[in-house]
C-alpha cells in the first residue's frame, strides 16, 4: 500500500482519487487550500445568482469521503521536496508521499495592466474569488468586465442577476471569435445586447483608475474612454497555478510539463488537469487543456497508471459545451473560426436568430469533421460514433433526427436544415425518421 | 454564503423591476386575497360582490403581473434569487405561509365551523362561495366547495404564471396547459355540472339524501382511498344517478387495473403525476417556487422508500378489509372493526394529515412534493412499474455533464439527478414524476426525458464516452 497524495480537490484531483480508490487499496490524501470538500467550479456563478447554495454544488455528500477512505486535508503547500518525497505546508507541518499528483488548476490571467491589483479588481476561478465578488459588488452602480470569453460572459450574467449594469470590453471585433465562426459569434453579440449589456467590441483595457482607498473607481479603455465603475472583472483567460513548484526541480513551462502518461520530469510525480502541459501535443489538441471534461479524463487515465499499468491519456473526439445567458452551446469534433483549406462549411440559422447549426466536413472525402449547435441539443453518442466510423456529412444529415436531443414536444429543425443544405450543395439528402434501433447502436459502442 | 441582503419581498426584491402595470396586477391580486381573509375574519362582505372580486382579482391580477414580469425579459430559465428570497428560502415569509396553509388545512378538515360552515346556514368564508354553489347546483356551499374552488383557482392562476415563466420550453408549456385543463374540467366543472344535473349529491323532494360519489375521473384509487367505501359503492349504484354512476364505477376500476399500468409502461408515471393529477397539479403550479426545498440526502431517499411503500400496503389492507366488509356485510374482519381499525386511521393519518396538512401546508419548508414523494400510494404503485417495467427514462447525454447540480437542486422529488448524470448513466427512478425541470435547468443539454426500448435503459457505462485512454476490456 502506497500513500498517494493529490494536491488540488478540483475535478482532476478528485477524479484521480475516486478512481484510485476503485482500483486499489492505496492510502489517498487530497490537499486543498480552497475548500474542505470538492465542489463543482462550473457552478460558482449559480451561487452568486441565487440559483443554488454552495452545498448544492458539492457532487458528493460529506460522508462520502470517509466512507471511501479518501483523506481530505485543508492546507496550502509551500514547497515540494521531490528528493525526500515530502511536502511542506504553510503552517510549518509536512507530509510524506509515495506518489504525488499535482492538480492545482489555474489562476486568472493578469497582463500587467496598471491598477490590476487594486481592490474590487478580480477574476473568477475559485471560491475565494466568489466571496470577493460578493463583497465588492454590493450596492455598486456599474461593473466593467475585461475579456470576452466564457468566464467574462458568465460574470456579466451574474452581475445582471443583481441588477448591476455591466460594460463588457472585448478586445476582438466580435465575441469569442478566436474560437467561434462569425455567425455564432454574431448571434452571441446580439444576445448579449438583448440582455442590456453595454458590449464594447474591439476595445481593450488600458488602465484601471483608483479612488482614495485603493479601490477601482473607473477604467480607461484603449479607445481613450473613461468608464466609471466600482468593480472590474478580469476574465482574459487563465494560466496554470504552479507558483509553489519553484525550486522543486519539477520541470515547468507555462504548466507542469508531462509526458503522455501525465508523468512529470520527476519519477512518481504526476500532473493532471488545467495545470498540466503536454510536451507533445496530441493531434489538434492544445498543450494546455483548460476544460472540465479533459480534467476529468486525465484523472481517469492517471488512476489507471498509478494503480495498474502505464496508460496514456488518450482523449477521444473533442467535445465541449457552454451556455451564453439563455443560449446553450455544444460542439463535437473540430470547428475552427474559419474553415481550413480542405474543409467545407455549412451554416444554418433559425429565423428566431437564437438557434443555429454549423457543420464542417472534408472537401475530398465528405467525412464529417465537426459541428457547433446553439439553442438546441445534440446527442454526444451520435457524433462520437459517427466520427469513429468516419461517416460523411450526408450520412450525418440523413440521420440527424437520431442525434436530436431536444426535449419532447419541441419544434424540430432537421427538415429546414437539410433543405438549406440541399439547396446550397446540390445534394438530394432526405431526413430519415428517428430510429431507436440505430440510437441503441450508437450508445453500445 | 449569507452575505446577500435578505429580502422579504414575495415576488421581486428589486423594486425597479416592478413597473406600474405590474403593481396594478399585484394590487388586484392582493385585493382578491384581502377579500378572502376579511370574509374568513367574519367581515360581512356581500358575496355577490366579494366573490367575483376575490376570484377574478386573483386570476386577472396574477396574469397581469406574471405576463409583465416574464415577457419583459428574454425567455429562459428564471431562477435568479431563489435562495435569497424569504418566501423561497425558508425565511420569515416562508414560515408565515407555511403556518397559514397548515392552519387552513386543520380548520378545513376538523373545524370547518371556523371558516363559517354551518348546517344552520353558512357564514363568513364559506358563505362567500354560496352564490357560485347555488349557480352550479342550487345548494349552499360546503367547506369542500370552497376548497375545490380555491384549489382550482390556485392551479389556474399560478399555472398561467408558470406558462409565462417557461414559455421557451414547449414540454413545460403543453404539460402545464394539460394540468390546468385537467383540474378545471375533470376535477371541478364536470363534477359540479353533474351535481347540478342531479346526477350526484342529491337530496330528493322527500328530504332523503341519495348519496355522493367521486366524479373526478382522474382521481383514481388508491389515491382516492375511499373509492370502495360502502357509501360510495352504494352511490355509484343509486338508480337516479344512472348511467353516470355505473360509468364512473367501471371507469374508476379500469383506471387502476388497466389504464394506469399500460400508460405507465409506455411513458412513465409522469402521464399522471405531472400531467393530470390534482395533487401534482397544485405542486407544479402553486408549488413551483418551492421545488428546490426537497432534501437530496441519501437518508431522505431511504426514508422515502420505507414510507411510501408502507402507506401503499396500508391502503391495500384497508381497502381489502373495506371490500370484504361490503360484500359480507360484517363490519368486521378478523374481529376488527373495519371503520375504527382501518378506515378511520387511514383517513385521519394519511388522507387528511399526510396528504393535506403536511403535503401542502409544508410546501415552504419541505418542498412541493412531500406527499407525492413520501406518501402517495398511487405514486408508489406506478413507481414500481416505472422502475421495473417501463420505457421511460431520463437519458444522460454522453459525457457532457459538468456536475453543476442544477438538476438535483431543482428536482422536486429529491432525486440526486447529478449522481447519475455525472457517471453517464440514465436516470431510472421509481419516484421521478417526469416534470422535466431537470432537463430544462441543465445548462449543458445533458438530460432528456424519453420513452424508448427497455434494452440498456438502466446500464451503467463502464467508462464515460469521450475518453479512449481506458478500454473496457481492461
Amino acid at each position: 500500500m502506497q500513500h498517494i497524495v493529490i494536491i488540488g480537490n478540483g475535478i482532476s484531483g478528485i477524479t484521480t482519487a475516486r478512481h484510485i480508490r476503485k482500483k486499489s487499496d492505496h492510502r489517498i490524501t487530497v490537499i486543498s487550500a480552497e475548500t474542505d470538500h470538492f465542489y463543482s467550479r462550473t457552478a460558482l456563478m449559480y451561487i452568486y445568482m441565487g440559483h443554488m447554495k454552495y452545498e448544492h454544488t458539492k457532487p458528493y455528500e460529506d460522508w462520502f469521503w470517509t466512507k471511501n477512505r479518501i483523506e481530505l486535508k485543508r492546507a496550502y503547500v509551500n514547497k515540494v521536496d521531490t528528493g525526500a518525497k515530502t511536502l511542506s505546508f504553510a503552517d510549518g507541518s509536512s507530509m510524506v508521499y509515495d506518489k504525488l499528483v499535482i492538480a492545482t488548476g489555474s489562476k486568472s490571467n493578469k497582463f500587467g495592466w496598471p491598477g490590476q491589483d487594486l481592490k474590487a479588481v478580480q477574476g473568477l476561478y475559485n471560491y475565494q474569488d466568489l466571496e470577493s465578488m460578493e463583497k465588492y459588488t454590493k450596492g455598486i452602480s456599474r461593473a466593467v468586465i475585461v475579456g470576452g470569453g466564457l468566464v467574462g460572459i458568465e460574470m456579466a450574467e451574474m452581475l445582471l442577476s443583481r441588477n448591476i449594469p455591466v460594460t463588457f470590453l472585448v478586445r476582438e471585433s466580435s465575441f469569442w471569435n478566436n474560437v467561434l465562426p462569425e455567425g455564432e459569434s454574431e448571434m452571441i453579440n446580439r444576445h448579449i445586447r438583448e440582455h442590456h449589456v453595454d458590449l464594447k467590441l474591439s476595445t481593450g483595457l488600458k488602465e484601471i483608475l483608483s479612488d482614495d482607498n485603493g479601490r477601482a473607481r473607473a477604467v480607461l479603455t484603449d479607445q481613450g474612454e473613461e468608464i466609471a465603475c466600482q468593480f472590474v472583472g478580469l476574465t482574459a483567460g487563465v494560466s496554470p497555478n504552479i507558483g509553489f513548484l519553484e525550486g522543486s526541480g519539477i520541470e515547468t513551462n507555462r504548466g507542469v510539463l508531462v509526458d503522455p502518461y501525465l508523468e512529470t520530469s520527476i519519477k512518481d510525480v504526476f500532473s493532471a488537469g488545467d495545470c498540466a502541459e503536454f510536451r507533445e501535443t496530441n493531434g489538434e489538441r492544445k498543450s494546455l487543456e483548460q476544460v472540465w471534461y479533459t480534467g476529468r479524463m486525465m484523472g481517469e487515465a492517471l488512476a489507471e497508471t498509478i494503480c495498474k499499468k502505464p496508460t496514456k491519456y488518450d482523449p477521444g473526439h473533442w467535445f465541449n459545451s457552454a451556455k451564453f445567458f439563455d443560449i446553450e452551446y455544444q460542439t463535437y469534433g473540430w470547428v475552427w473560426p474559419k474553415p481550413k483549406d480542405n474543409e467545407n462549411d455549412f451554416y444554418w440559422e433559425h429565423e428566431s436568430g437564437k438557434i443555429c447549426l454549423r457543420i464542417r466536413w472534408n472537401k475530398e472525402t465528405d467525412q464529417l469533421l465537426g459541428v457547433n449547435n446553439f439553442g438546441f441539443r445534440l446527442r454526444h453518442h451520435a457524433f462520437d460514433k459517427w466520427f469513429k466510423d468516419g461517416r460523411t456529412v450526408q450520412y450525418a444529415l440523413e440521420h440527424l433526427k437520431d442525434a436530436n436531443f431536444d426535449p419532447e414536444l419541441f419544434k424540430k429543425h432537421e427538415e429546414s436544415i437539410v433543405a438549406q443544405f440541399n439547396a446550397e450543395n446540390g445534394t438530394n439528402i432526405s431526413v430519415k425518421k428517428k430510429s431507436w434501433q440505430r440510437i441503441l447502436q450508437l450508445v453500445s459502442n | 454564503m449569507s452575505s446577500v441582503d435578505p429580502s422579504l419581498s414575495i415576488a421581486n426584491p428589486d423594486p425597479k423591476d416592478t413597473d406600474a402595470i405590474q403593481k396594478l396586477g399585484l394590487a388586484l391580486a392582493g385585493l382578491g386575497v384581502l377579500v378572502l381573509f376579511l370574509s374568513w375574519g367574519g367581515v360581512g362582505i356581500p358575496a355577490a360582490i366579494g366573490l367575483p372580486v376575490a376570484l377574478l382579482g386573483i386570476l386577472i391580477g396574477t396574469t397581469i403581473y406574471s405576463a409583465r414580469l416574464y415577457l419583459n425579459q428574454p425567455e429562459g430559465i428564471k431562477n435568479n434569487g431563489v435562495y435569497f428570497k424569504s418566501l423561497t428560502n425558508r425565511g420569515a415569509l416562508g414560515w408565515v405561509t407555511g403556518i397559514v396553509l397548515t392552519g387552513f388545512y386543520i380548520i378545513l378538515y376538523w373545524f370547518p365551523e371556523y371558516i363559517g360552515f354551518k348546517a344552520s346556514g353558512n357564514e363568513g368564508f364559506v358563505a362567500l362561495f354560496d352564490p357560485l354553489s347555488m349557480f352550479f347546483k342550487g345548494q349552499p356551499a360546503s367547506q369542500w366547495f370552497l376548497y375545490g374552488t380555491l384549489y382550482t383557482l390556485c392551479i389556474t392562476s399560478l399555472g398561467i404564471k408558470f406558462l409565462f415563466k417557461y414559455r421557451h420550453n414547449r414540454y413545460q408549456f403543453i404539460r402545464t396547459l394539460v394540468v390546468i385543463a385537467s383540474q378545471l374540467f375533470l376535477a371541478y366543472l364536470i363534477p359540479e355540472i353533474l351535481a347540478g344535473l342531479n346526477y350526484n349529491d342529491v337530496t330528493n323532494t322527500s328530504g332523503e339524501y341519495l348519496g355522493y360519489f367521486n366524479t373526478d375521473l382522474k382521481n383514481t384509487w388508491p389515491l382516492d382511498y375511499d373509492f370502495f367505501y360502502d357509501w360510495q359503492l352504494d352511490a355509484f349504484q343509486e338508480p337516479s344517478y344512472q348511467p353516470i354512476g355505473t360509468l364512473y364505477l367501471i371507469v374508476g376500476i379500469a383506471m387502476f387495473l388497466l389504464v394506469t399500468p399500460v400508460i405507465t409502461y409506455y411513458v412513465g408515471k409522469r402521464w399522471y403525476c405531472s400531467w393530470v393529477c390534482g395533487c401534482g397539479g397544485l405542486a407544479e403550479t402553486a408549488g413551483d417556487p418551492f421545488r428546490h426545498l426537497s432534501s437530496k440526502k441519501l437518508g431522505a431517499w431511504k426514508l422515502e422508500r420505507w414510507l411510501i411503500h408502507s402507506v401503499m400496503i396500508f391502503v391495500f389492507v384497508m381497502t381489502a378489509a373495506t371490500i370484504y366488509g361490503y360484500f359480507w356485510n360484517t363490519g368486521e374482519v378478523f374481529g376488527l372493526n373495519i371503520y375504527k381499525n382501518f378506515q378511520q386511521p387511514y383517513g385521519f393519518l394519511i388522507g387528511a394529515t399526510f396528504s393535506g396538512v403536511i403535503g401542502v401546508g409544508f410546501y415552504p419548508m419541505l418542498g412541493n412534493r412531500v406527499w407525492c414523494r413520501f406518501g402517495c400510494p398511487m405514486a408508489g404503485y406506478m413507481g414500481i412499474i416505472q422502475r421495473f417495467k417501463s420505457r421511460f427514462r431520463i437519458t444522460t447525454n454522453g459525457g457532457q455533464c459538468i456536475s453543476c447540480g442544477n438538476c438535483s437542486t431543482y428536482c422536486e422529488q429529491g432525486i440526486d439527478v447529478r449522481a447519475y448524470a455525472q457517471k453517464g448513466q440514465n436516470i431510472v427512478r421509481a419516484s421521478c414524476v417526469g416534470c422535466g425541470v431537470c432537463s430544462a435547468v441543465c445548462p449543458r443539454g445533458v438530460l432528456n426525458l424519453e420513452n424508448g426500448p427497455e434494452e440498456g435503459r438502466i446500464d451503467l457505462p463502464a467508462i464515460i464516452i469521450g475518453n479512449e485512454s481506458i478500454k473496457v476490456a481492461d
